[in-house]
């Protein structure tokens, strides 16, 4: 027999004191765990999505209050193509890849589309200026390579399809169209498919797969013939650009406000921003939760282990006569702490990581994985606060007074 | 050897002072089997407890061994109380949760014998009790007899120089009262020395002598002939 072989027999004599003070503790290190674990992968998830909408900057009118990322040229004001000229003779340092777009409603076989126009890669390699500029065979900016996180700008990529996650092409004939998959669906057109639309017939150059953005119920052109075709002009919505991510949150900013003042100029950073906050407020949150839950499982913990020193005083005193040391009885209760701050700390990172799983889809749209680390942080501190709050009682017990074991 | 040289205990109790022993000189010297009597509250469980090891006098001196007890620290004596010491109690003290030959492995946990060495010793001195065949019963599975024979057991298990008891016979009925005073009578045949305080006359004349108790000053009354 050991001194373990006796606590734990201890714990389980005394089933609902201990069941309390675990519950306590499990709590704390379940609300830890579930809002930590769903802030991480919150972040993640928008680190992930940054990445993958490849422009992290927009170009807008100066009246459009921006709402959406992905609907940033739904707003129907409009400014000049020339402007993504402009931009790109300015040869800003950072500038990756331009994306300019111009959004108009249409009609396919009496159904409603937006259909969108863009301006295809090739488009500005074509312009003899530009080439002159040694833009050639890069991406619209001066300084392709500059960046040290460099924005996924699908350079070099000819698969249409790479209009879906880096919200540019390569080639796009003036008759051709790209759908989103939600779009095509309702439409029951595939690929090689002809379309009327706008007065005029359009191949159907590809259907996108589902991104789960509103890119899904869309339709993509030419923008020189969403131009033409809905009598718009030379304009554009919005033009999206492919920057450095270090650049997009430096002097890039500050750099394009002063190439094109008459625009308003937005960060993917700036749109994430409030997320961000939020998250950074539930993660302090979630240690705040942690010290008040703890803190009731420390005051029900030295609670419990008060009533246990006095309910087990003869106990503990028979224990002393017959040879145990103060520092045996202090052990006894600290290991019984430690034992309820283990289980509770391990239990606590069960159950907050299933709510976390649980609820991190249903509520935020975010798959949850377990966080190792945070089974090391909820044991640790489970147990460094059980422990804590039994020093007293244990201290108490230590210092009984072993002739209590005698009749008097 | 005991030898308790002019030792005082004194208390104070609700402002007054309570003198439990007073100036008391005892000697007990090894394999002796004394019966510590006298009536209540005339410090008959202070002695016993000063005796342990477990209660400072207010002055004087307690020798064991030739050694001064409370000379020791707290922890020493804790360890010699282990190592030379048995106590046996009225209401047993066994530990309700642990089975009989848990309760007798405690003491042998605690002087850091291995779980084999412990398991092995219990069940020799369940044997020895003649409780081999409850080894694994609590104490609440078992009559007020059985339990103060496991009490012996643990008392027993660290083969303990000196057996301290405390009225080892008061929760018991006659025929059971016997049962556990011929086992102490063996101990002390077996060389140990036997302190035993208790207040019925029957289990004094077990001892070879007996100390009466009056007013916290030991009388040695005239040595009983052992049953």
């Amino acid at each position: 027999m050991k001194l373990r072989h006796m606590i734990w027999k201890e714990l389980w004599q005394r089933p609902t004191p201990m069941l309390t003070s675990l519950l306590a503790v499990t709590l704390g290190v379940t609300a830890l765990v579930a809002i930590q674990n769903i802030t991480v992968f919150t972040e993640r998830k928008i680190a992930g999505d940054m990445e993958s909408l490849g422009a992290n900057v927009l170009v807008l009118p100066p009246s459009v209050t921006l709402q959406d990322y992905y609907g940033a040229d739904m707003h129907g004001q409009t400014m000049p193509e020339e402007y993504v000229t402009r931009l790109a003779f300015a040869r800003l340092p950072g500038v990756e890849n331009l994306a300019p777009k111009l959004c108009v409603e249409a009609d396919v076989d009496t159904i409603p589309v937006t259909l969108t126009g863009i301006l295809p890669r090739s488009e500005f390699q074509a312009k003899a200026a530009w080439q002159g500029l040694g833009m050639l065979g890069n991406a619209v900016g001066s300084d392709a390579g500059c960046c040290a996180t460099a924005a996924d700008t699908g350079a070099g990529d000819d698969d249409p399809n790479s209009l879906a996650t880096t919200r540019t092409i390569a080639e796009l004939g003036d008759r051709d169209v790209i759908l989103g998959r939600d779009l095509a669906s309702q439409l029951g057109a595939k690929t090689g498919d002809s379309l009327s639309l706008l007065g005029d017939d359009f191949t159907v150059l590809t259907v996108l797969p589902a991104t789960g953005t509103i890119d899904d119920g869309r339709m993509f052109a030419h923008l020189h013939s969403v131009q033409d075709l809905s009598g718009a002009g030379p304009v554009v919505n919005v033009i999206e650009i492919m920057a450095c991510c270090e650049d997009s949150a430096g002097d890039l900013i500050t750099n394009l406000s002063a190439e094109l003042p008459e625009t308003r100029i937005v960060t993917i950073a700036q749109v994430v921003q409030t997320q961000i906050a939020v998250n950074g407020l539930m993660s302090r949150l979630s240690w705040v939760f942690l010290s008040i839950l703890l803190l009731v499982g420390a005051t029900s913990i030295a609670s419990v282990m008060y009533a246990n020193v006095t309910e087990r005083r003869k106990e503990i005193g028979t224990l002393m006569a017959i040879g145990a040391s103060r520092n045996f009885v202090t052990q006894m209760f600290l290991g019984k702490a430690a034992v309820l701050g283990l289980v509770g700390g391990a239990a606590g990172f069960v159950v907050g990581t299933i709510v976390a799983a649980v609820l991190g889809p249903q509520l935020l749209g975010i798959h949850v994985q377990p966080m190792p680390m945070l089974l090391g942080v909820g044991m640790g501190t489970a147990t460094i606060v059980a422990v804590a709050a039994s020093l007293l009682p244990a201290r108490r017990a230590a210092g009984l007074d072993p002739c209590l074991v005698f009749n008097d | 050897m005991y030898q308790l040289k002019a030792v005082t205990q004194t208390y104070e109790r609700r402002g007054q002072i309570v003198t439990a022993l007073d100036n008391s000189d005892l000697t007990i010297p090894d394999n002796d089997f004394i019966a510590i009597v006298g009536p209540s509250g005339s410090g008959k469980t202070t002695l016993l407890s000063v005796l342990g090891g477990m209660l400072a006098p207010s002055t004087g001196d307690v020798m064991l061994d030739g050694e001064s007890l409370y000379d020791l620290s707290v922890e020493e004596r804790t360890a010699l109380r282990g190592r030379k010491i048995g106590f046996v109690f009225q209401s047993f003290n066994l530990i309700s949760w642990l089975t009989a030959r848990e309760n007798v492995q405690i003491p042998l946990m605690l002087s850091g014998k291995t779980a084999k060495q412990q398991e092995e010793r219990a069940m020799e001195m369940l044997d020895r009790v003649g409780l081999s065949d409850r080894t694994d019963h609590r104490p609440s599975e078992m009559s007020q007899g059985q339990q103060q024979r496991v009490a012996l057991a643990r008392t027993l298990a660290n083969d303990p120089q000196i057996i301290l008891a405390d009225e080892p016979t008061g929760n018991l009925d006659s025929e059971t009262r016997q049962q556990v005073m011929s086992y102490l009578n063996e101990f002390h045949q077996d060389g140990r020395t036997i302190v035993m305080v208790t207040h019925d006359a029957d289990t004094a004349a077990f001892a070879h002598r007996t100390i009466r108790l009056v007013a916290g000053v030991t009388h040695e009354v005239a040595v009983a002939k052992a049953a």
